[in-house]
């Protein structure tokens, strides 16, 4: 894939945590071509945020970091003045938590027309007028009472409108979802994400969108990776995934999902809990809590190998292609 | 969850060292905590001591060495009355810590009580009580100082006692607070179900799991309370002169700063200073342990 | 939001009414008889003591001595002093200037420097920070009249730079008199603010909605301004306000120490002389500042904060 619009290439991030640098991100390698949705899937604490951020330019004061992250094939951390402005505008984050990530003192006007005013020069009326259209296309009828109000005033789901709003009014060509119907009450999670799935593909944008849910990465990205104590262990089109995973991790993954096809909600086929990537244990991250564990997942690390369309970093994943899935469903 | 908080359980195990972890009861309040607790372990050792640990009598008037400057034996000089400097601060020390210990234990008595009586109780008891300790916020330290002195003659106890009632509503508020949040823990409702009398729970577990923000409120009140008696002091309506306290030395030593002669005021001063900081570097360091500890 | 301010201010009245009578009835507890300050030694006639009562009501009810002095307290009329034998009110108003200049300037100390070091300390991490830290924990322990003895020894008698005591006359003489006093009275107050501003910073540097304004490409200098001050701008001004609110109180002790003829000193002077009526009066008057300034507060607050003015008008 030369066609590459965003492309990370072995980053590696260190964070300082209880006084010392630790890795939280090991080797993360993926692309995105232009219009596509990538998902990112993984457990609490597994890095995904932290990916997003080393793609944004976002990680926390402190922070380490190698690897390149090329966008349109620059190097991101190179850019400066005008041309970091200028990323910032085509790259645009929705949050998870739009009751934090949104200054609860400033109007919602404030909020979303203060990224063309200061950098774009565009006028307050202009800039109002643009957001109020943007309102109505997220489904936000009354966007000229809404501009006045404070985020306090609006309900969470109408929030994340507001900052999916927020984020499309720089016309961006790729968006950072993390997460971004996590916060929200179920109903208005389908809304949400239906409004955010229709816009992207209307305007073509790429997309990394985060979540816990390989199902819903599966129903909106055309591929998924999915992300293990702050390193990649798979990476394919998204129905081969969940049809054929082929990281023992995936396929726990698959199992934990809810099943609402037995009579019994079954939950969790992983055993163990979930891990950051600097409290992985040697050799395959995963090794602790693999039920297909043999010596060499302990004696060395796995690379991330191309197998079947995608890659899958696993020693055993030659040798267990296509025993996963069953496994899962009966195990 | 913000991005920047980190969740304990994820970050994994910290690496047992084996260092000293500091004097039980100040652990984990630093290097600062530790001296500071020196300081005030020093200065409550010359405030029960000082009178037998001053070289010369504190009250010994010598007008012919009004003002001389430190000489051999005397190594703070004489204050405007020829006594021994050195002797006044450590006789001084006596009263000017004595004051603030007792406001602070008479607000914290009265403070934790309708606290935890009023979070317990609630209702119109505790709209009622929080209501007058509102009213009772209204009037500064010294204002209330100045009017208790007018009442009875001025005296350290008549200042004690007006700050004791200035700093009640303040701890009262603050122990509230923590007191309706521990109250609302599961742990206290299971001894309610046992049947538990209401004032057993209060002094055995409530009593008990606020004593930490007890102890750090009660250091940056005392230093609160050092700074307010010696004002007061200094103005004449607490302890009175000819008593040796650090306060009334600054006071009595100011005729003195403007000819020229700071010693006695400046030495009084920096006293007051040094355990005023030693007082706010422990009570904040507490406050943050206290703090981590409850939440 | 009208609702919020009407509560409010209901508050307020009923708080000081209730300390009117404090003080009030407080001072009815003073030992000493006034007719003998009155008479000052001499040995009195019957007729003299009747007139003298009745001229200052000596013999009504406490409740009916209390409602006329709150009813001539609201028309700003605090009484006679005993000592010398003036109206309270020209007492106070004649004096009363001095102690809101130095209040003033104080306050401009405060915020100006308090707020400044607090934003360098918030701002920046590393040694300015230790700096900032350091100094305030320092000033935060330097009593007002320690530090009136320091200025004192050091810029008036030492160096010369500043007239020791008094007042002065005119504008640029009066600045130099209370210059002295303005940073002694500020200097604790300083830490306070600095210190909350510095936590104001940070918490509001670390918040999430910052890390968006980030990631939307808005300048640094303009994050800092527009969310990071902006927010932190609600805690330090309450913390302004109502250090602001108990100088008038703390002024007292400065007043004293460099000999301005403000209310507070002349508050300290009647408390030593028992000349009741104007310790009533000034009492009344610090306690009403106080009260008022934190009532003051608590409105800037609703305005700067949108949640609150929400919350009480939806109770
Ligand atoms: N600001 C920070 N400082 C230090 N460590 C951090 C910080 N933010 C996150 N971490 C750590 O980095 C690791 C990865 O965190 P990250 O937020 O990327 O996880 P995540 O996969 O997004 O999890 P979640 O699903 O809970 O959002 C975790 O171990 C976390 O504890
Ligand atoms: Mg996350």
């Amino acid at each position: 894939m030369s066609d590459a619009f965003l492309e990370l290439q072995q980053v590696t991030v260190r964070l300082p945590i209880s006084g010392e640098l630790r890795t939280v991100l090991h080797d993360v390698s993926f692309r995105i071509a232009p219009g596509e949705a990538v998902g990112l899937v993984g457990e609490s604490g597994s890095g995904k945020s932290m990916t997003a951020r080393a793609v944004a330019r976002l990680l926390p004061p402190g922070a380490e970091s190698s690897g390149t992250v090329l966008f349109a094939g620059n190097d991101v951390a190179a850019l400066k003045g005008a041309a970091l402005r200028a990323f910032r505008a085509e790259v645009a984050v929705v949050f998870q938590d739009p009751r934090a990530h949104i200054n609860p003192v400033r109007t919602i006007g404030d909020f979303m027309t203060e990224a063309l005013r200061t950098n774009h020069d565009v006028s307050r009326a202009d800039a109002a007028a643009k957001a109020v259209s943007l309102l109505a296309e997220v489904g936000i009828a009354d966007g000229q009472r809404r501009l006045e109000q404070h985020p306090h005033e609006l309900s969470g789901g109408l929030l994340q409108r507001v900052m999916i709003a927020t984020a499309l009014l720089t016309e961006p060509k790729l968006l950072l979802a993390d997460e971004p119907t996590t916060a929200l009450d179920v109903t208005t999670q389908s809304d949400v994400m239906a409004i955010l799935d229709e816009l992207r593909r209307e305007r073509g944008m790429s997309m990394l969108f985060i979540t816990h849910d390989l199902e819903l990465a599966g129903a909106v990205c055309d591929r998924t990776a999915v992300m293990y104590a702050g390193q990649l262990v798979e990476e394919r089109t998204s129905s081969a995934l969940h049809d054929d995973p082929l990281h023992p991790y995936t396929a726990g993954l698959v199992g934990a999902r809810p099943r609402i096809d037995g009579d019994v909600v079954r939950l969790s086929a992983i055993p163990g809990r979930p891990r950051s990537a600097f409290e992985a244990p040697a050799g395959c991250a995963f090794n602790d809590r693999c039920v297909h564990v043999v010596d060499d997942c302990v004696a060395s690390r796995p690379a991330l190998e191309p197998l079947d369309g995608g890659s899958v970093r696993c020693h055993r994943a030659v040798e267990l292609r296509g025993r996963l899935q069953e496994g899962a469903a009966h195990g | 969850m913000s991005a920047i908080e980190l969740d304990p359980t994820v970050v994994g195990p910290v690496p047992a060292t084996r260092r000293w972890r500091g004097v039980p009861g100040l652990r984990g309040t630093g290097v600062a905590g530790h001296l500071s607790a020196l300081v005030l372990a020093i200065a409550g050792v010359v405030a029960v001591f000082g009178q037998w640990l001053a070289p010369h009598d504190p009250d010994l008037t010598n007008l012919s060495y009004a003002f001389v400057g430190p000489i051999e034996g005397h190594p703070l000089g004489f204050d405007s009355q020829g006594r021994d400097l050195l002797s006044r601060i450590l006789a001084g020390a006596r009263s000017s810590l004595l004051g603030p210990t007792a406001v602070v234990t008479l607000a914290m008595i009265v403070g934790t009580f309708l606290a935890v009586a009023t979070a317990w109780k609630g209702g119109r008891f505790d709209r009622w009580v929080s209501a007058g300790l509102d009213v009772l916020f209204a009037f500064p330290a010294i204002v209330l100082a100045i009017i208790v002195s007018v009442i009875v003659e001025p005296s350290l106890m008549s200042a004690t006692i007006a700050l004791s009632i200035a700093y009640t509503p303040y701890i009262a508020r603050v122990l509230r607070s923590a007191a309706l949040r521990e109250r609302a823990r599961d742990y206290i409702a299971a001894l309610e179900v046992q049947g538990l009398r209401a004032w057993i729970i209060c002094v055995r577990h409530l009593g008990r799991n606020l004593l930490p923000l007890i102890v750090a409120q009660g250091a940056v009140l005392f230093g609160y309370a050092m700074v307010d008696l010696a004002a007061i002091s200094f103005l004449g309506l607490g302890v009175r002169p000819p008593q040796a306290d650090w306060g009334v030395m600054v006071s009595t030593g100011q005729s003195g700063v403007l000819q020229g002669y700071p010693l006695e005021s400046l030495s009084a001063g920096v006293c007051i200073i040094a355990v005023v900081i030693a007082v706010n570097i422990l009570g904040e360091r507490l406050t943050e342990r206290a703090n981590s500890v409850t939440r | 939001m009208l609702k919020f301010v009407v509560r409010r201010l209901m508050m307020l009245v009923v708080t000081l009414f209730v300390a009117s009578f404090a003080i009030y009835s407080a001072m009815y507890l003073a030992p000493g008889n006034p007719i003998a300050a009155l008479l000052g030694g001499r040995t009195p006639t019957p007729e003299a003591i009747a007139v003298l009562e009745e001229r200052y009501h000596l013999n009504d009810p406490f409740i009916v001595r209390y409602l006329r002095w709150v009813g001539g307290a609201l028309r700003g009329d605090f009484g006679v002093s005993i000592q010398l034998r003036q109206e309270v009110s020209t007492l106070i108003s004649q004096r009363i200037g001095t102690t809101v200049q130095l209040v003033l300037y104080a306050s401009l100390i405060i915020v100006v420097v308090g707020v400044a070091l607090g934003i360098v300390g918030g701002l920046r991490k590393g040694v300015l920070d230790n700096v900032v830290i350091v100094a305030t924990t320092v000033s935060a322990a330097v009593p007002s009249f320690v530090a009136s003895i320091i200025l004192l020894s050091v810029f008036a008698v030492n160096l010369g730079w500043f007239p020791a005591l008094g007042t002065g006359e005119g504008f640029v003489d009066q600045l130099r008199h209370l210059t002295l006093p303005a940073v002694a009275l500020a200097f604790s107050s300083i830490a306070l603010v600095a210190r909350i501003t510095r936590s104001a910073v940070r918490e509001e540097l670390s918040r999430e909605h910052v890390q968006t304004a980030v990631s939307r490409g808005i300048p640094y200098r303009t994050v800092v301004r527009r969310h990071v001050m902006r927010n932190a701008a609600i805690p330090i001004t309450t913390v302004v306000g109502i250090t602001v609110a108990s100088l008038f109180a703390a002024s007292a002790v400065v007043e004293r120490a460099f000999s301005l003829n403000g209310i507070g000193a002349y508050l300290i002077q009647a408390a030593l002389s028992k000349d009741i009526a104007v310790v009533q009066g000034i009492s009344l008057v610090i306690v009403a500042i106080f009260v008022v300034v934190n009532a003051i507060v608590d409105f800037l607050y609703a305005v700067l904060d949108p949640r609150v003015s929400l919350g009480a008008s939806a109770a």
